[in-house]
């Protein structure tokens, strides 16, 4: 004991030895404050740092990276919470009770008159979309003067002036964003398909992308006249009347929900960035919990002593707990930083994914609530707490004459070792479960999660049978110590190795998903994209010009008119997509299933085809006969056919374009696609911008088209390639770090080696080896799990998420790829110390004979 | 007359409308409207009134308002009062336009007080589509499910018998109003001068009606009936810019007298006291005698504001020396646009029971 002691304040420095010898009168004696006597302690605790420096900083980058992460992930998710907010307090989003047709996307405004004179609170609004210089916007007509003020904050309508929004011209209300978006000015009177909307007025507090103004200037611009498509419903001021007894079956009260519709959609995109948050909390813990324990046991001898000399193991393990959040705070403060920048430099992309994804606008400019820095300090010194928890539990009950033991704590693990591969096979067995059971989007995310819990439990029996075998095999003395070594340094590095398995496996399964979901994504996109060339005209009337002048050009093969209706089905708001009757679509057009000759059976009007979205939400298949709100009454179709319409967050239907004009007679005609001879579409887009005035924005070819899709696809995962680099990289600092600490333990294995006559180079080169070998094991076994979590998304998540199926592909040249990343991650954090290892100073190898404990 | 600052019910329900509609936020896009009264009729005296015609609406003044206050006792003698009230506002002049650009914006007043309690509910609406409105033939004023209806017989030169209907959460009422007497023209001939710069209304009253229905107070039904009093007034002209607020009584003197009396208080301190004598047989004389004064006697702190809710009314010319009370002295109508109004009960020369309305406190 007193050999430990003299050993740890030798290697101490002479001022930090003073306190400790000044120190031993005010432990015993009660004089002095408690206080004061607790400061002592901790300088003493703190003493350690100092001398090694390294360990100081591993678990500073474990807590920063940890906090990192996390913070960033949940100011992204906080940002597009606030734009969901500010959404849905647009006049009534799923926030408000509202009443909708039951079979119709509008109907007769004298239902509200009625309603309101029968008691009921409601106020109409009247939704459409509108084109402006080619770009579409959502247009709400509102009520201002009957809007229930519980509606939101958004209707600040006054500031505006009512009299000046409801009188005609009345006013257009839209966010900065949209104002940007049209490159107009606060007055201007934009168009739209030949009519002239009110002038803009800035409304900050709306969504982007959102045109609001009164209903009656609604009605005229989008030709509705006396209709509303929906009755926000306040609350009740009085006794009121039954809804059917005022309007019959006509109407249906949808009950407020607490998510926005918004919310519903992108839950699966912020689950997502969740998951990832949560891993790399993990895994930054994980190096917490190694340097923790690391250092709680090099200072096992140092508190002995303070126990010794009459510190209670109450006053030690409060100076311990005060010391730990003070480094969390501190790391905590840095990692907030640097999660601020994370999320900063994140934003764009992710505003890009959930804009191209679910149509949702998120501001690109980050803000965040106080309650975001304070939760971020909070999971720091939680984490750190978590961590730590073993060893100040056994700081709590260290007996005061126990000798030091050194690595007995990591020895003790190897008893887990069944134990915990025990509780793997338990793991795995509730993951089998819900993959039988489970179906919903946190059911997957479970599987996800349970999954890679059992595979990090069971990777140390893996490794360890896999060392034994190595054992087995080897004959030479070396060879076989070396396999002994690898086994006996194994549950000092079992952490670390768990990090670096789920960052391989996880990355191995994005990537897979990623570039199976760009594979299938790429040729729907050359089906869909079929056309040549695509006009997007101002108004109807230029679209009949168009028209009329492109008939006139012998290199134009075919013109194919498009067009897409709003409706509702099933409670949800749904496409209906014009297709003409054309060979392009027909022989392009990529359908999933279909009926026999889907294509004529399209034609005259009463089939359509859904998209794969709208078939597994809504349980339909082929054959199935739906029933579709139409202005003119509802129109019955029989589906024949399912496509992929990947990345869209409504349902769609396809009908054909003829019968579509029929039943929805207010769609607009402006969109126009081309067939054009080889060789002429430079030329014609040419002469069309110049005859028509039209831009790049409303006139563009194929090779565009394709290109901005894809632009869009690839930022859609831009975001969750770079958080999975993230978590490869943490995990890296994991393995390193963990390497850091054990390479100073393990000079007593190393130096009887030495002593025996194998060269430091020899022996780095060997220590070296012997990292890449578990390394490798581990991305070897990191591979078939990363594959099963990459079927768990296609089949399981993306299904429950976005509505879509994906086939499963296996990429080889990822696969081996990553495995390199593994091995020179493996190399980079090896190298440290085995570079220190191979230039160590003999002298150093003899004190550990001196010193052995 | 600035919209921020509340003014009247009467005179300016064009202050009311635009404060009321959302608050303060809604005042600042009706503040145009305090002002001039450009595009609109101009009240001038000398108006020949004609009825039912006059009983709707009348577009091409700026406001008006149909305002009925009822003085009400239950089977045990316990006295109630209810009050209804519609105002109209139009944004802009001209010819009245169906749908949604129709230039009325409606607002809804209704009131129940006992000597315990006085619930209040409001209610808003664009005319035009139906929600609200008022038809002189046959005759119906309504907004939402709250209506003031001609019944059977309806005879426009008495506005009666009426149908008058409210409800709100805590309370409703459905009380049907008679009168055999003719209703009443206020100030001269109908010409009602609100200041000696030349703002005024046309201004008609029913102070006859006598009542009887149910009213509901927290879901508890009170047979009740009672004497009521109908207002109808028009406008374009707000109140003189100077001009704060107004008290304003109407009484049912004894021997079926009404006395219907109003004060306007200026910035400066000054006053101006206006009203009509009504006798029984329907006839109306302005009071205009330079010793006639109303004066506060109790103060009453209500919805941090103190107002006057005990008055001493003077007329020497009418041997009138009154003190009144308030049935309930927070009789706070605390709407949109807030204001007191409740009915009271006087002494002293001659007493009854009747109603007061105090705004701009």
């Amino acid at each position: 004991m007193s050999r430990a002691f003299s050993s740890e304040v030798g290697s101490g420095s002479r001022e930090e030895n003073a306190p400790k010898q000044e120190s031993g009168a005010p432990f015993r004696s009660d004089r002095n404050g408690k206080g004061s006597r607790a400061l002592w302690i901790l300088a003493v605790m703190l003493s350690h740092w100092r001398r090694h420096p390294m360990q100081l900083a591993t678990l500073l980058i474990g807590l920063i990276s940890a906090t990192a992460l996390w913070s960033g992930v949940q100011a992204l998710n906080q940002q597009a919470r606030n734009a969901y907010d500010r959404a849905a307090a647009t006049f009534g989003g799923s926030r408000t009770a509202m009443l909708v047709g039951k079979d119709s996307a509008t109907f007769p405004q004298k239902l509200f008159v009625d309603l309101r004179r029968a008691g009921w609170p409601v106020s109409p609004t009247l939704e459409g979309r509108v084109q402006i210089d080619g770009r579409i916007y959502r247009l709400l007509g509102v009520e201002p003067v009957t809007l229930p003020s519980e509606v939101g904050t958004a209707p600040a309508i006054g500031k505006a002036g009512l009299q000046s929004f409801i009188s005609p011209p009345g006013e257009m209300l839209v966010a900065p964003e949209t104002l940007h978006d049209l490159a107009l000015t606060e007055g201007a009177r934009p168009q739209t398909n030949g009519v002239t909307l009110p002038p803009l007025r800035v409304q900050p507090e709306l969504a982007p992308g959102v045109l609001v103004v009164d209903i009656g200037i609604a009605q005229a611009i989008l030709k509705m006249p006396d209709q509303v498509s929906r009755l926000l419903v306040g609350k009740f001021k009085g006794p009121h009347a039954t809804l059917e007894s005022v309007a019959g079956d006509r109407l249906r009260l949808v009950e407020p929900s607490a998510e926005t519709d918004l919310e519903r959609l992108t839950d699966s995109f912020h689950l997502n960035l969740t998951a990832f948050g949560l891993l790399s909390f993990f895994v930054g813990l994980f190096i917490v919990n190694s340097a923790i324990g690391l250092a709680f046991e090099q200072r096992l001898p140092m508190l002995r002593t303070l126990r010794a000399c009459g510190v209670s193991a109450r006053m030690l393990n409060t100076v311990l707990v005060i010391e730990l959040v003070s480094i969390a705070i501190v790391a905590g403060l840095i990692g907030l930083v640097c999660g601020y920048f994370i999320a900063a430099a994140l934003l764009p992309n992710v505003a890009a994914s959930l804009r191209g994804l679910y149509g949702a606008q998120i501001p690109g400019e980050l803000s965040l609530k106080p309650v975001w820095w304070l939760a971020g300090i909070a999971i720091s010194i939680l984490g750190a707490l978590a961590a730590a928890a073993a060893s100040l539990a056994k700081a709590i009950r260290m007996p005061v004459l126990t000798s030091a033991q050194p690595q007995a704590w990591r020895q003790a693990q190897r008893r887990w070792l069944m134990m915990q591969s025990a509780a793997a096979i338990a793991v795995f067995a509730v993951a089998a479960g819900l993959i039988r059971f489970g179906d919903s989007l946190l059911a997957g995310f479970a599987v996800l999660a349970a999954l890679m819990l059992g595979a990090a439990l069971i990777l140390p029996m893996i490794l360890e049978i896999a060392l034994s075998l190595g054992e087995r095999i080897a004959r030479r003395p070396v060879g076989i110590w070396f396999w002994a070594d690898g086994r006996q340094q194994l549950s000092g590095l079992s952490l670390a190795l768990m990090a670096l398995l789920l960052a391989l496996a996880v990355n191995v399964g994005v990537g897979t998903m990623v570039n199976s979901f760009s594979r299938t994504f790429l040729v729907w996109l050359d089906g869909r994209l079929a056309a040549d060339v695509y006009i997007n005209a101002a108004s109807d009337a230029q679209a009949t010009k168009i028209k009329a002048w492109l008939r006139e050009r012998p290199e134009v093969e075919a013109i194919l008119p498009g067009g897409r209706a709003d409706t509702q089905f099933g409670g949800a708001p749904i496409e209906v997509l014009g297709l003409p009757d054309h060979a392009t679509y027909r022989d392009n057009w990529p359908l999933l299933e279909s009926s026999a000759n889907a294509w004529v059976r399209l034609r005259p009007g009463d089939t359509c085809f859904v998209s794969e979205q709208l078939s597994r939400r809504m349980k339909l298949g082929l054959g199935d006969r739906i029933e579709v709100p139409a202005p003119g009454g509802t129109w019955p179709l029989e589906i024949v056919g399912i496509y992929a319409d990947y990345g869209n967050p409504k349902g769609q239907i396809a009908v054909n374009f003829a019968a579509l004009t029929r039943h929805f007679p207010q769609v607009p005609m402006t969109r126009i696609g081309l067939r054009v001879a080889p060789g002429k579409i430079a030329p014609l887009i040419a002469a069309l911008q110049q005859t028509f005035g039209l831009d790049d924005r409303n006139v563009a070819d194929q090779a565009t088209m394709k290109a901005e899709s894809k632009r869009i696809f690839n930022r859609t995962f831009s975001v969750t390639a770079a958080l999975n680099a993230f978590t490869l990289g943490v995990a890296g600092v994991a393995l390193l770090t963990s390497l850091l600490t054990l390479a100073n333990s393990r000079l007593p294995q190393l130096a009887p080696l030495w002593a025996i006559g194998l060269t430091r180079r020899r022996l780095a080169a060997l220590e070296l080896l012997k990292t890449m070998a578990v390394a490798l094991i581990t991305a070897l076994f990191a591979l078939p799990l990363g594959l099963l979590v990459a079927w768990c998304l296609l089949v399981i998540v993306n299904v429950k998420a976005f509505g879509w199926r994906l086939p499963f592909h296996v990429f080889p040249l990822q696969l081996i790829e990553l495995l390199a990343v593994a091995l020179v991650a493996a190399l980079c954090a090896a190298a440290l110390p085995v570079a220190r290892l191979a230039r160590m100073q003999p002298a150093s190898l003899i004190k550990i004979f001196v010193n052995e404990r | 007359m600035s919209a921020s600052r509340p003014i009247t019910r009467r005179a300016f329900a064009g202050g009311a409308l635009a404060l009321a509609l959302g608050g303060r936020s809604f005042a600042q896009g009706f503040a145009g409207l305090g002002e001039a009264a450009d595009g609109f009729a101009q009240v001038t005296p000398g108006r020949q009134f004609v009825f039912p015609a006059d009983h709707g609406p009348h577009p091409e003044f700026r406001i008006e308002w149909w305002y009925v206050t009822a003085n009400l006792v239950d089977a045990a003698g316990a006295a109630y009062g209810a009050q209804w009230t519609l105002f109209r506002q139009a944004m802009t002049s001209g010819v009245r336009v169906e749908g949604w650009a129709n230039q009325q914006v409606w607002m809804g007043h209704a009131a129940v007080t006992s000597a315990a309690t006085h619930h209040v509910a409001e209610t808003f609406a664009r005319g035009g589509v139906g929600q609200a409105d008022v038809i002189a033939t046959p005759f119906q004023a309504w907004i939402d499910a709250w209506q003031l209806r001609g019944l059977d017989g309806f005879d426009a030169q008495t506005v009666a018998p009426l149908e008058l209907k409210a409800a709100a959460n805590d309370f409703s009422y459905a009380l049907q109003l008679k009168a055999d007497r003719p209703l009443v023209l206020q100030g001269d001939h109908g010409y009602s001068r609100k200041s000696d710069r030349g703002q005024a209304s046309y201004y008609y009253s029913q102070p006859f009606f006598t009542v009887s229905g149910t009213i509901t107070i927290d879901g508890k039904p009170i047979g009740v009936t009672g004497h009521a009093w109908m207002d109808r007034e028009w406008s374009s002209q707000p109140l003189a810019p100077d001009q704060t607020g107004w008290d304003w009584l109407s009484l049912h003197l004894p021997g079926d007298e009404k006395l219907m009396l109003y004060r306007l208080r200026q910035k400066d301190g000054r006053e101006n006291l206006f009203g009509n004598w009504i006798t029984p047989d329907s006839r109306s004389t302005e009071i205009a005698a330079p010793g006639n004064s109303i004066t506060p006697t109790v103060t009453t702190e209500i919805a941090g504001r103190k107002l006057p809710t005990s008055w001493r009314v003077t007329l020497p010319e009418r041997g009138l020396a009154i003190e009144t009370t308030p049935l309930n002295p927070k009789s706070w109508m605390g709407t949109s646009f807030p204001y007191w109004e409740g009915p009271i009960r006087f002494s002293g020369s001659h007493s009854g029971i009747g109603y007061l309305e105090m705004t701009g406190y």
